[in-house]
């Protein structure tokens, strides 16, 4: 009763922002609206007796993310944008078609979707995410991420210091 | 929150009548009330303490006039913010400059939730807790983002993003020495963490691994204060730069969310502190646990808490201001490598059978070196206070 409440007030809530992200006109609303969005979809992740991937989504994407998006909004002095879209002709129908594209994908994905009555019941604890991450199952791919984001950070800190 | 259900359960019939979401959410909302009081009270305190301490170290008398010893100034100053007109500039944008403080306010205050007072007393034992609250505190920073570009003011979006750089690059060296507590007592929850400090102070993670986890200490330590904003790492408000900072804008009481921020974020922080590396709630001696059959825990984590936010006060009025290159290099080319090599030799040592429970030599240095350090502070303490009595007297005569 009580989750169903949650997630119903966290799902509106998530909804709700993601079309402020959209319709609104400055950055910077947009760019709140997505806090709104990711803290509610973390709200979710908790009432789905997922903590670690609530408090996960908050770090990363709430926490660090968005606040570099911010930053670049700072430091850009993004202005309101304004009702003409731009673009030639040929660019807003290839703009349409992929939009209308996208929108058929997620018709389709929530055409299949499986209906649930609820959370299904399995274990989420931090060390069961542990455990999953480092079985052989997710391994590689873990490690191969990993030396992923190691090599943006050189290359982040190459393209800032050229001479170090 | 337990305590308060087990309370509720007394009430004859309260189980077989009230549901359970409902009594549920009436003692987070008790709870929830009770910290609030806390923290709304607190800044009443803390603020009087730290101008004493600073006229106390400046060589002054601090607040005098009002009240015997200037006592109420505080209660006259919160009485004079709140009834003072909030001015907001023309240029101002409006709904985020209002949602700006309580933004603050709010990521300051979610920490209660977590924060161990005893083993009954806690909002939740959340599986994450000691991540949650490293989470919540990125959330005070959005405020404080959004405060600054709110108010159209050049000093206060400089703040801002020093603020916002500065809570980002501290975050990182915290949660690498947070790591360290979280492998020696192999949990992230906090009620977990304090029951392997429990059975006194040579048990406590400050002495673990001498000396190795009282670096962990201080780099966790000194993150901390940063990401509270405090002097040494008080640029996002650095007053002989920037006005006031992201709050330039803020009168009244918006201005006077800003400040509660501050101080429930320094409380919280020293609250974490106590909880990762002083035991918690944890007396240092077992034997003062309980007091007349009553768990004292909450006694002791918020007075081991005031005694960190004591330290707070006391370097704010020691130490000068960090310039920005020199916070930003603290951060990462000090701090940062430090809780690094800490991760990698503790980590090592834990996995080694003859060193998984701490170095031999570990419970001989927790009693004698807290009693060394007590005594000193103390006959400091007793020297600065002659010295500041004989200066007044002299200055009287």
């Amino acid at each position: 009763m009580i989750e169903s409440v949650l997630f119903y007030t966290f799902a509106a809530l998530a909804l709700v922002s993601a079309v402020v992200v959209i319709a609104q006109k400055s950055p910077f609303y947009s760019a709140f609206g997505l806090i709104v969005v990711l803290c509610s979809l973390s709200g979710i992740f908790a009432v789905l007796g997922s903590p670690f991937i609530a408090v996960i989504q908050l770090v990363v994407y709430a926490g660090a993310i968005m606040v570099l998006f911010l930053f670049v909004l700072m430091l850009l002095n993004v202005q309101r944008e304004t009702d003409d879209v731009g673009g030639s002709a040929p660019l807003r129908l290839a703009a349409a078609a992929l939009a209308s594209a996208f929108a058929a994908q997620v018709a389709a994905v929530i055409a299949r979707a499986r209906i649930v009555s609820g959370p299904e019941q399995y274990e989420a604890s931090t060390r069961k995410v542990a455990e999953l991450l480092f079985s052989p199952a997710f391994l590689y791919v873990f490690e191969a991420t990993s030396i992923l984001i190691l090599a943006a950070l050189v290359g982040a800190i190459v393209l800032a210091k050229r001479d170090l | 929150m337990d305590a308060l259900l087990r309370l509720f359960s007394l009430i004859p019939g309260w189980d077989q009548n009230v549901p359970a979401w409902a009594s549920i959410s009436l003692a987070g909302l008790l709870a929830a009330g009770l910290c609030l009081g806390f923290i709304s009270l607190g800044p009443v305190g803390y603020v009087y303490v730290e101008r004493k301490l600073a006229g106390f170290m400046q060589d002054r008398l601090g607040p005098m006039r009002v009240g015997p010893w200037g006592l109420l100034q505080t209660i006259a100053d919160t009485i004079k913010l709140l009834f003072k007109e909030a001015i907001f500039p023309a240029a101002v944008n409006r709904p985020l400059f209002v949602v700006a403080p309580c933004l603050v306010v709010i990521g300051a205050f979610m920490g209660f939730a977590v924060l161990p007072f005893s083993p009954t007393w806690q909002g939740t034992d959340l599986d994450v807790g000691a991540f949650y609250v490293i989470a919540i505190g990125s959330l005070s920073t959005v405020g404080l983002i959004m405060a600054g570009w709110a108010s159209n003011n050049k000093y206060a979006l400089f703040g801002a993003m020093r603020s916002a750089a500065q809570i980002v690059s501290y975050e990182i060296p915290a949660v690498m020495s947070l790591i360290v507590v979280v492998m020696i007592a192999g949990s992230l929850s906090l009620q977990q963490i304090v029951a392997a400090q429990a059975g006194g102070l040579h048990n406590w993670f400050l002495w673990k691994f001498f000396p190795l986890n009282v670096i962990a200490f201080l780099v966790f330590f000194t993150a901390t204060l940063a990401e509270c904003n405090r002097t040494p790492f008080d640029i996002p408000e650095a007053e002989s730069e920037l006005v006031a900072g992201f709050h330039t804008e803020y009168s009244g009481f918006f201005f006077a969310m800003f400040f509660l921020a501050e101080y429930t974020e320094m409380f919280v922080a020293s609250a974490m502190v106590s909880v990762l590396f002083l035991g918690g709630f944890a007396a240092p001696l077992p034997v003062l646990q309980t007091v007349a059959g009553f768990d004292i825990g909450p006694v002791w984590l918020i007075a081991k808490a005031w005694a960190l936010v004591f330290v707070h006060m006391w370097l704010r009025w020691t130490l000068p201001r960090l310039r920005v290159d020199q916070l930003m290099h603290v951060a990462w080319k000090v701090l940062l490598p430090i809780a690094l090599f800490l991760i990698v030799v503790i980590g090592g040592l834990l996995t080694a059978p003859a060193t998984a429970g701490g170095f031999p030599w570990d419970p001989w240095f927790g009693w004698p070196l807290t009693a060394l350090l007590c005594g000193y502070l103390m006959l400091t303490a007793l020297r600065a206070w002659r010295w500041h009595a004989r200066q007044v007297r002299e200055a009287v005569a």
